[in-house]
């Protein structure tokens, strides 16, 4: 059973009160890209088996959107943060480094 | 290869049954292939298979991780049935489908296919439309599936409860050719078809990279060592974008585990297929007498083979209502596999931007049913190096063009 703790009410919310939202920190491509932007973002989306960000809302709580690092060939969670970064922290990245050395970066 | 009969079981019976032989060879690998399929599910063994039997190429090896047939063609709740909605689904669908009919006098192996009838039932109006014009495309396709009325499905299903409260039955589409198979059974026996024509299946080795040269595909990296091959086919499921990742390029799909669980066996109770795609799951009664309930992909990436816990309670929650008497079954066993899910929910056949490397992935929740139409449509397309009719409309490429093959019903599955 998935357990991720909502950054903002600290909840250690568990995986029926969570909705997720697939992977974080997409840039979106619209109007004015090329073919090939638009369909990497739509449908290429990254598909690791390993360490993972993703968007999770907290949906029987408290209704907030956050993200969180996953691997997805354990189960294991690193780390939530707020929806509101541009990247993962770098208290989280180094975290997931030292667990998983031959981890190549989360770009 | 020696043919299974009744003449070959009695003369076996005589003695000691010590003549048996094994139903595949398990061969080092070669240096080299004419043709290597990376994966030997259902798919890929069906591929090598017409490879074979269709294009008389037999220089051929099937690299397998893992068992043969361990992967989702091991896992899966055996639905067939072709009544799907787009002209191309349907075409590849069907062909599957009436492979299937002859497929165990064509292997000479007791897949024990039974077209036993399959119902997909509306309960709600949204389906009733959705169904009705299904109903109406397999007309013009050429497969046979009815609308049938509320009456019918209980005088077929007798166990269903058709009045609701939340969700009564109103109707359903009914395909009476769909049905089971045997899943060992259909990768068992189309192994041992390969083996006999000389095919190498080579199991317990993992491809770890693929080597390319000016674009060209020139072999695998194995845990058995380098192979080198002329034409490469991958057809790995879940681990699709794994592959595509070595072989240097990306592909629309995402893994996602989806499970499934069987009852205690009890007497026979219902001889069709049972879908309810609203309140989300599907149910089948094995030849052991066990329910063979089916039910949603959880909403996140995963390659751990467990899905969510909540699912089996989900599944079984919303099938009581549909049918009270598995209240106080006992599930018994409970799984989950690794499947390839694209964005229009229909698979890929086709090249991709390395030369002479081609995959079969994307089948998603639902391919099981299409194993022989998938894999005839496969050999074809890496025999020829084009895709025939079967797999055009399958590209790779149809996301970037928007021509999308979509299937993804209201849910968003399709078993
Ligand atoms: C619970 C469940 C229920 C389902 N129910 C139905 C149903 O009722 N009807 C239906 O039609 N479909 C159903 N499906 C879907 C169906 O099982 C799949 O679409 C189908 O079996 C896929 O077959 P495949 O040969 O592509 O993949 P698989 O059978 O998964 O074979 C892929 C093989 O590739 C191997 N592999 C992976 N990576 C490597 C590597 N690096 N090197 C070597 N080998 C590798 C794997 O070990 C595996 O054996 C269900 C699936 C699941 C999980
Ligand atoms: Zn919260």
């Amino acid at each position: 059973m998935l357990i991720l703790e909502c950054p903002y009410c600290g909840v250690k919310a568990e995986e029926t009160e969570l909705s997720p939202g697939y992977e974080a920190h997409l840039k979106r491509f619209g109007p004015g890209s090329s073919d090939t932007e638009f369909e990497d973002y739509m449908f290429a989306r990254k598909n690791p088996k390993g360490v993972h960000f993703e968007r999770w809302r907290h949906v029987y709580g408290c209704g907030k959107w956050f993200l969180a690092a996953r691997c997805t060939a354990t189960l294991e969670v690193f780390g939530t943060y707020p929806a509101q970064s541009a990247e993962p922290p770098a208290d989280l990245q180094a975290k997931i480094k030292a667990k998983r050395p031959d981890w190549k970066g989360y770009k | 290869m020696k043919r299974y009969s009744v003449f070959a079981i009695a003369k076996e019976a005589l003695n000691y049954h010590l003549g048996w032989e094994k139903a595949w060879a398990s061969p080092a690998p070669k240096k080299e292939y004419d043709a290597i399929i990376v994966g030997a599910g259902g798919h890929g063994l069906a591929t090598a298979y017409y490879l074979g039997k269709n294009h008389g190429i037999t220089n051929v090896a099937i690299i397998e991780k893992g068992w043969l047939g361990g992967g989702n063609t091991g896992r899966n709740t055996t639905i067939i049935r072709s009544n799907y909605l787009q002209d191309s689904s349907a075409a590849i669908y069907e062909k599957a489908r009436s492979l299937y009919e002859t497929m165990s006098q064509d292997l000479n192996y007791n897949v024990m296919f039974s077209p036993r009838g399959l119902l997909m039932l509306a309960q709600t109006h949204h389906e009733i439309r959705g169904y009705q014009r299904t109903a109406h495309a397999n007309a013009l396709q050429g497969v046979a599936t009815e609308w049938i009325s509320p009456a019918k499905v209980k005088e077929l299903v007798p166990i269903i409860n058709i009045d609701g409260p939340r969700y009564p039955v109103l109707g359903a589409l009914y395909q009476a050719r769909g049905g089971t198979a045997r899943h060992d059974a259909v990768a068992w026996g189309y192994a041992r078809a390969c083996s006999a024509m000389g095919m190498d299946i080579i199991q317990q080795c993992e491809v770890k990279g693929v080597k390319t040269e000016n674009g060209v595909v020139k072999g695998v990296e194995t845990s058995k060592g380098f192979i080198g091959t002329k034409k490469l086919g991958i057809v790995v499921a879940g681990h699709s974008g794994q592959l595509a990742d070595m072989a240097g390029f990306r592909l629309p799909v995402e893994a996602v585990a989806l499970q499934a669980m069987v009852s205690e066996p009890i007497k026979p109770c219902m001889d069709v297929v049972v879908m309810a795609n609203t309140v989300h799951g599907y149910m089948s009664q094995s030849d052991k007498g066990e329910m063979v309930i089916g039910g949603g992909t959880d909403g996140f990436n995963n390659f751990t083979q467990r899905g969510s816990f909540h699912h089996i309670e989900e599944t079984l929650r919303a099938l009581i209502e549909t049918f009270p008497m598995i209240s106080r079954l006992k599930m018994l066993r409970q799984w989950g596999g690794i499947v390839d899910m694209t964005g229009d929910r229909s698979p890929l056949i086709s090249k991709t931007p390395v030369g002479n490397c081609f995959i079969n992935c994307g089948w998603g929740t639902g391919g099981f049913k299409a194993i022989p139409g998938s894999g005839w449509a496969m050999a074809e397309l890496m025999a020829k190096g084009e895709p025939g009719a079967l797999a055009e409309a399958f590209n790779m490429w149809r996301f970037k063009e928007g021509q999308f093959i979509d299937e993804s019903v209201a849910a968003g599955v399709a078993h």
